[in-house]
């Protein structure tokens, strides 16, 4: 929009762009709370066609596995990889910790508690939504903006079963799983640095991890990464859907996939350990 | 009812805006059962909209659309796809799915809507892409394709469920001219060998004129003109004559005159140090 053009720049033109509402802070905050709620609206409304759709077969077989691959087998190196070195990194620090007060052996036990806990399930559900996440709004994003989701729909195809009930599914599926191998790659990762470098009795190092670890610590990570796949895939898959405007169109809904998705899984996060408390 | 069946798709009175902008306002459109319709309208007045709101792509603000008499416009998702399976779509790009193969985007439609086998498919997809003048490319993916050839494929999906109704979206933008040419007689060819009903939007004259049995003109979203392609050539109205003569004066105005008239450098310059102080 064009404004009236102003001899002196400054106050007068800022007090116009307030007028216009932009500067206004009550105006900016009500903007900005209607448009995340419409989106978060959105986002709930897609996951309750999602989870309709579920119930209704026929399901894609081969493109739920072809997904699942996607998801789970190409992610296991990337998950491998975070889980170890984070489970090395806590034995180190805690160690450093422990010392003080000479309970050098309990290091196991913060180890195994917090990768199954908290670690396993949240660092997979990162690495997974910055790997998968994007691939998933890049790919919808640009069968949105070429028509490929019309043609579907041409085609008396739903988009949402075809496309989207097949990632959801897998994600919710490989997420667990891979929590599983990333709980047990970082509990080896503390062990082996506990032992090799710190120099821990091996016998009480496993003895300590395995007499406190609790089997509700482990089902507390597979649900939230259960929690986490799902989040990842409607949030990824809502923003290729509703991507527009061409490359950079797509380029904006990847971006805003990974943040959104990233953003929900930590806060969620709080609040899955809130009530499980 | 002789009279009404005869019509295969009717629009009446349709709106649609996107925000502010008003797209189609009052459209209204009759396509008899075995027509080739061709609406042609400048870039932006609603062509594509239109066609996107006959085959329930887009949810019109308000109207009717009849296919062989049953008001489609507020059908729900399941009853909607039935309908669709009427229909067969030319998307402007293609809109091939580009995860897959050749052969399986023309197959999709059969994978999806009946219980052949695999090789029956790929038999038939085999079929349609002969019947638009294309072999030994079923195993390639559609990256590996030319723009016309892409197009090709495109109609070749279309047809391949058989459909009552086929719809194109500019099918000759975006090839060369011989190319276009060759897919305005596959056009053509469709109508007399599959006895279809079709609607096709378009810019280009030539292709037009080729195609079509009647031509209608949408302007600031409303038809102001159908006939018959000689109708239309010798048509009085200066819209149409401006349209398909294809010039920028007349009464269709693309841009503001005063904007075509350069300043002098130095007044530009003038210019630019005020906007910049002023405009924000």
């Amino acid at each position: 929009m064009r404004i009236a053009r102003l001899p002196q720049a400054g106050t007068k033109r800022l007090a116009l762009i307030c007028e216009g509402g932009y500067l206004n802070p009550f105006s900016w905050i009500g903007n900005h709370t209607i448009r995340f709620l419409e989106e978060a609206g959105r986002i709930m409304i897609l996951f309750a066609q999602t989870f309709s759709w579920v119930f209704r077969p026929p399901l894609e077989g081969r493109e739920i596995l072809r997904q699942m691959q996607e998801v789970g087998v190409r992610s296991f190196p990337v998950v491998v990889i975070t889980a170890a070195f984070t489970g090395m990194v806590l034995a180190l620090q805690s160690f450093t910790g422990f010392k003080r007060f000479g309970a050098e052996t309990m290091v196991g036990t913060v180890v195994a508690l917090s990768m199954t806990r908290e670690l396993g399930p949240v660092l997979t559900g990162l690495m997974v939504s910055g790997r998968v996440g994007s691939a998933m709004a890049a790919e919808l994003g640009t069968m949105r903006v070429t028509e490929q989701i019309d043609a579907l729909y041409t085609l008396a195809t739903n988009p949402i079963k075809y496309l989207i009930v097949p990632r959801f599914l897998a994600a919710m599926i490989m997420l667990p799983i891979l929590v599983i191998f990333a709980d047990i790659i970082g509990i080896l990762g503390g062990y082996l640095v506990s032992v090799q470098i710190l120099g821990t009795n091996p016998t009480l190092y496993f003895r300590r991890t395995w007499n406190f670890l609790e089997l509700d610590d482990l089902y507390i990570g597979l649900l939230k990464a259960l929690f986490f796949g799902m989040i990842i895939a409607t949030i990824s898959c809502y923003q290729g859907f509703s991507a527009q405007g061409g490359a950079e169109g797509v380029g904006r809904a990847t971006t805003k996939a990974v943040v959104i998705s990233s953003l929900t899984i930590l806060i969620s996060n709080y609040f899955i350990t809130a009530i499980l408390f | 009812m002789n009279k009404e069946s005869a019509i295969k798709i009717r629009v009446a009175n349709l709106y649609k805006s996107f925000g502010e902008s008003q797209v189609l306002r009052g459209v209204d459109l009759e396509v008899h059962q075995g027509e080739s319709m061709v609406v042609i309208g400048g870039s932006g007045s609603g062509k594509t909209v239109l066609i996107k709101c006959i085959i329930g792509l887009v949810q019109p603000d308000g109207g009717e659309i009849y296919v062989d008499g049953l008001e489609v416009s507020n059908l729900n998702e399941k009853r909607m796809n039935e309908v669709r399976k009427k229909f067969g779509m030319l998307f402007q790009w293609g809109a091939l799915f580009d995860s897959m193969t050749v052969w399986e985007n023309v197959g999709f439609g059969l994978r999806h809507q009946t219980h052949l086998k695999e090789e029956d498919i790929r038999r038939m997809a085999t079929e349609k892409l002969a019947l638009v003048g294309l072999r030994n490319v079923e195993d390639l993916m559609p990256s590996e394709l030319s723009g016309g050839m892409r197009k090709r494929v495109s109609l070749a999906r279309a047809i391949a469920i058989e459909p009552e109704i086929l719809l194109y979206d500019e099918p000759t933008t975006g090839i060369d001219p011989i190319m276009a040419d060759a897919i305005n007689d596959l056009i053509v060819q469709m109508r007399e060998k599959l006895d279809v009903t079709s609607i096709a939007i378009t810019h280009d004259m030539k292709s037009a004129y080729k195609i079509g049995d009647r031509i209608a003109m949408l302007y600031q979203g409303k038809i102001i003109e159908v006939g018959t392609p000689e109708e239309i050539k010798n048509c009085s109205n200066p819209i149409v004559q401006q349209f398909i003569e294809g010039k920028s004066e007349g009464p269709i105005r693309i841009v503001d005159p005063a904007l075509l008239t350069l300043p002098s450098r130095s007044q530009r310059r003038g210019d630019r140090d005020e906007q910049e102080k002023g405009d924000y």
